[in-house]
């Protein structure tokens, strides 16, 4: 074997006079930010969108359809070059002009990220509302509740505890998804491991110390998460399905 | 044929069988019976090794399944074994359930096998129903050809579990009737059963289980005339006053 | 908006046919190699030998908690050097090569899941109806168990099989030139990116959807066999 192991060149300097593993945290840390950022924007839109299809509204449930089939049926890739590119072309001129030249990098990735996780999740919390029984929301109809109340007060706390692990493995997910903003510039961990190969062709090395940096990241979202689950956890109540694929 | 002489089994520390001893002869037919959770089933999965168990013998044919360098495989095609459940392959006609196994493991040719397993479906009144997938099969003509896939290998004895349990009332009969049917031709029979009505008609002896442990075995006359145990007793009295 | 020019795409159709061919054969391979190599983990995973179960767990634990992005340009560059220690001399594979075999590898760790689970979903009296009827662990899992897991996990293969048409895009990395890339190359030429970009995005959505809805039916015609 003719590699060249060199562990130490981590240490060494680059050209702006950092040391590559400054390149490696800053990644790291564009990582987290765009990650944690995206998945609070998946959340909140894909938790909506979940709701809709299961209300008895018709045009509410067509609309969160049509979402998650489009937003599902496109490679992310795709997606943020269509943000990036073509969308601020599609808008008034103005807008446009603006989004190409003033709104920072990172808020369309992390908007184009978002949306694209915000399908996934629909999915799951649309599951999981299904899955209470419809006892539930008669229950809470029965007591006088609206039908948002019901929502509020009864089936989301339920639906949320029973897509939790299926929630986690998005959340780990989006770690590895938040790799593909680089293609949009984003200087984050897959990024600055692209370019310290171009740099120093120490393949392996930098290969095995990115790997364990996002086995580390999904691990620590994993344990916050179950950390969560358990303090939640409804005590007489097994739940426990566990779901959630992708790449 | 079928000889347990002292087989004790765990699962962990919990004693699922005690030192039970039995034998069935050729051409005998013996009825376990016993509470819920008394080892019967446990037992009678011992007799073609589908449950391993630590202590004690047992010889099938002159052959030990505890043995190491017992060929498993070739010991279980020779003992035709009926589930509660009837586990036919739901993936498979029941032509082919009847037939893979002849073809795999015995290496008849396939017409053969389907010849044989379309006589045994004829047997078991079930002729036309070969194309059909299980699913399409009510519980009892199910559990039917189960049965014929056990015969069809040509079995030298063989093992019912509860066969009948997971069966609507309605349709036990047509099920007890094929096995009366076998009886009477002589198969050598081992059956977990609470019908007791079966036992009365073709049973030499009855096994009475609990907690482990073979607490009776006698034959038919005297196990239903007076059964020694209080257990057996009480066991009887319940199942027979419904 | 004005000026929506489709010519750009007329002009270019071949080349942008032919990253559609490269994106659908690399599906297919990946697809039958890693259901395949799946299968295999998955019965390592739930065999009864302790370090083939760690093996399994491990490689499948791996590829699933890594960037798939960064398993193709990690693939890229050290199969070569992998090559030439074992052959000796320099033997360079190329990108559009490489993603072959580093899809089929990747993949495998999904579909072993996959098929773990369909495994495990089958009743243990069915392995043991098998056993009883004389069959070795092999021919039960060949003939009783491994139909069954399979025909259950269809739909759930397929859903995978559709996010790994998808995925293909991510050869982007290396500079494969699939669907997307041709479009990518195309877009850096003549600089339409409006056309070539929302083209790609709704031939995508086209096949993807078409496939997602087939598997939808596939699905609710398994549930009543059943």
């Amino acid at each position: 074997m003719n590699y060249h192991w060199d562990w130490m060149f981590f240490f060494q300097e680059t050209d702006d006079g950092l040391k590559y593993y400054d390149w490696i945290l800053s990644g790291l840390g564009w990582t987290t930010f765009v990650s944690l950022a995206s998945l609070a924007v998946a959340l909140i839109l894909g938790s909506a969108l979940g709701v809709m299809r299961t209300t008895p509204g018709r045009w509410l449930v067509g609309l969160g359809d049509a979402y998650v089939d489009l937003f599902r049926n496109i490679p992310l890739i795709v997606q943020l070059f269509m943000w990036f590119f073509v969308v601020p072309e599609l808008v008034p001129e103005n807008i446009g002009i603006w989004m190409k030249q003033d709104l920072p990098y990172f808020v369309t990735a992390i908007v184009g990220l978002g949306l694209y996780t915000a399908a996934r999740i629909a999915e799951q919390v649309k599951a999981g509302i299904n899955s209470l029984s419809r006892g539930q929301r008669n229950a809470g109809l029965a007591l006088g509740f609206t039908e948002w109340q019901t929502y509020r007060y009864v089936r989301l706390p339920m639906a949320y505890r029973i897509v939790l692990p299926a929630l986690t493995s998005e959340a780990m997910n989006i770690f590895k998804n938040s790799a593909v903003t680089y293609a949009v510039g984003i200087l984050e961990l897959y990024f600055q491991y692209k370019q310290i190969i171009e740099k120093t062709s120490q393949v392996l090395e930098i290969t095995i110390v990115v790997t364990l940096a996002y086995f580390i990241l999904a691990f620590v979202m994993n344990r916050i998460l179950a950390f969560v689950e358990a303090r939640t956890r409804v005590p007489g109540l097994i739940v426990g399905q566990k779901g959630g694929k992708g790449s | 044929m079928i000889e347990i002489k002292n087989v004790s089994k765990w699962y962990g520390s919990f004693q699922v069988l005690t030192d039970c001893t039995t034998q069935v002869s050729k051409s005998e037919v013996v009825v376990v019976c016993g509470p819920s959770g008394s080892g019967k089933s446990t037992l009678i999965k011992c007799v073609n090794a589908l449950e391993p168990f630590q202590q004690g013998s047992i010889v099938v044919n002159g052959i030990a399944v505890e043995d190491p360098k017992t060929d498993l495989p070739k010991l279980r095609a020779k003992v035709g074994m009926v589930f509660q459940n009837f586990e036919l392959f739901p993936h498979m006609t029941i032509t082919d359930n009847l037939a893979i196994a002849q073809i795999k493991v015995l290496g008849r040719g396939r017409e053969e096998a389907v010849d044989k397993g379309l006589k045994l479906l004829d047997r078991v009144g079930l002729k036309s129903q070969a194309a059909k997938f299980p699913g399409q099969l009510s519980g009892g003509q199910q559990q039917r050809v189960a049965i014929a896939r056990a015969l069809a290998m040509d079995p030298i004895c063989m093992l019912f579990d509860e066969p009948t349990s997971a069966l609507d009332p309605e349709m036990i009969n047509e099920v007890l009737d094929v096995m009366v049917q076998l009886a009477h031709e002589g198969m050598t029979m081992m059956c977990v059963t609470h019908e007791m009505g079966f036992a009365r008609k073709v049973a030499n002896r009855v096994i009475f289980m609990d907690r482990g442990a073979i607490v009776e075995d006698a034959a038919k006359e005297d196990f239903f005339g007076q059964p020694r145990s209080e257990r057996a007793q009480t066991f009887l009295a319940k199942i027979l006053n419904h | 908006m004005s000026d929506f020019d489709f010519s750009v795409i007329a002009a270019n159709w071949a080349f942008l046919a032919e990253g559609l061919r490269y994106t659908l054969q690399v599906t297919v391979t990946a697809m039958l190699g890693g259901i395949l190599i799946g299968t295999l983990l998955a019965l390592m995973r739930l065999s009864s030998i302790v370090p083939l179960q760690w093996f399994a767990a491990g490689y499948v634990n791996v590829f699933r908690s890594v960037p798939l992005v960064q398993v193709i340009l990690a693939f890229y560059l050290i199969i070569p050097l992998v090559l030439q220690m074992i052959t000796g001399k320099s033997t360079p594979i190329g990108a559009a090569n490489s993603a072959y075999f580093t899809f089929t590898i990747f993949e495998a760790a999904y579909y072993s899941e996959i098929m773990r689970s369909g495994i495990q979903s089958i009743p243990k009296g069915q392995i043991a109806a098998g056993y009883a009827l004389g069959f070795t662990y092999g021919q039960t899992m060949r003939f009783v168990v491994l139909p069954q897991a399979f025909r259950n996990m269809l739909p759930v293969l397929l859903t995978q099989t559709i996010i790994l048409f998808q995925d293909i895009s991510l050869v982007y990395a290396i500079g494969a030139t699939d669907f997307f890339g041709a479009a990518d190359k195309i877009t850096q030429r003549d600089l339409r990116p409006v056309e070539m970009y929302t083209t790609v995005a709704v031939v995508y959505f086209v096949i993807c959807f078409t496939l997602s809805r087939l598997v939808k039916l596939l699905q609710s015609r398994i549930a009543i066999i059943r």
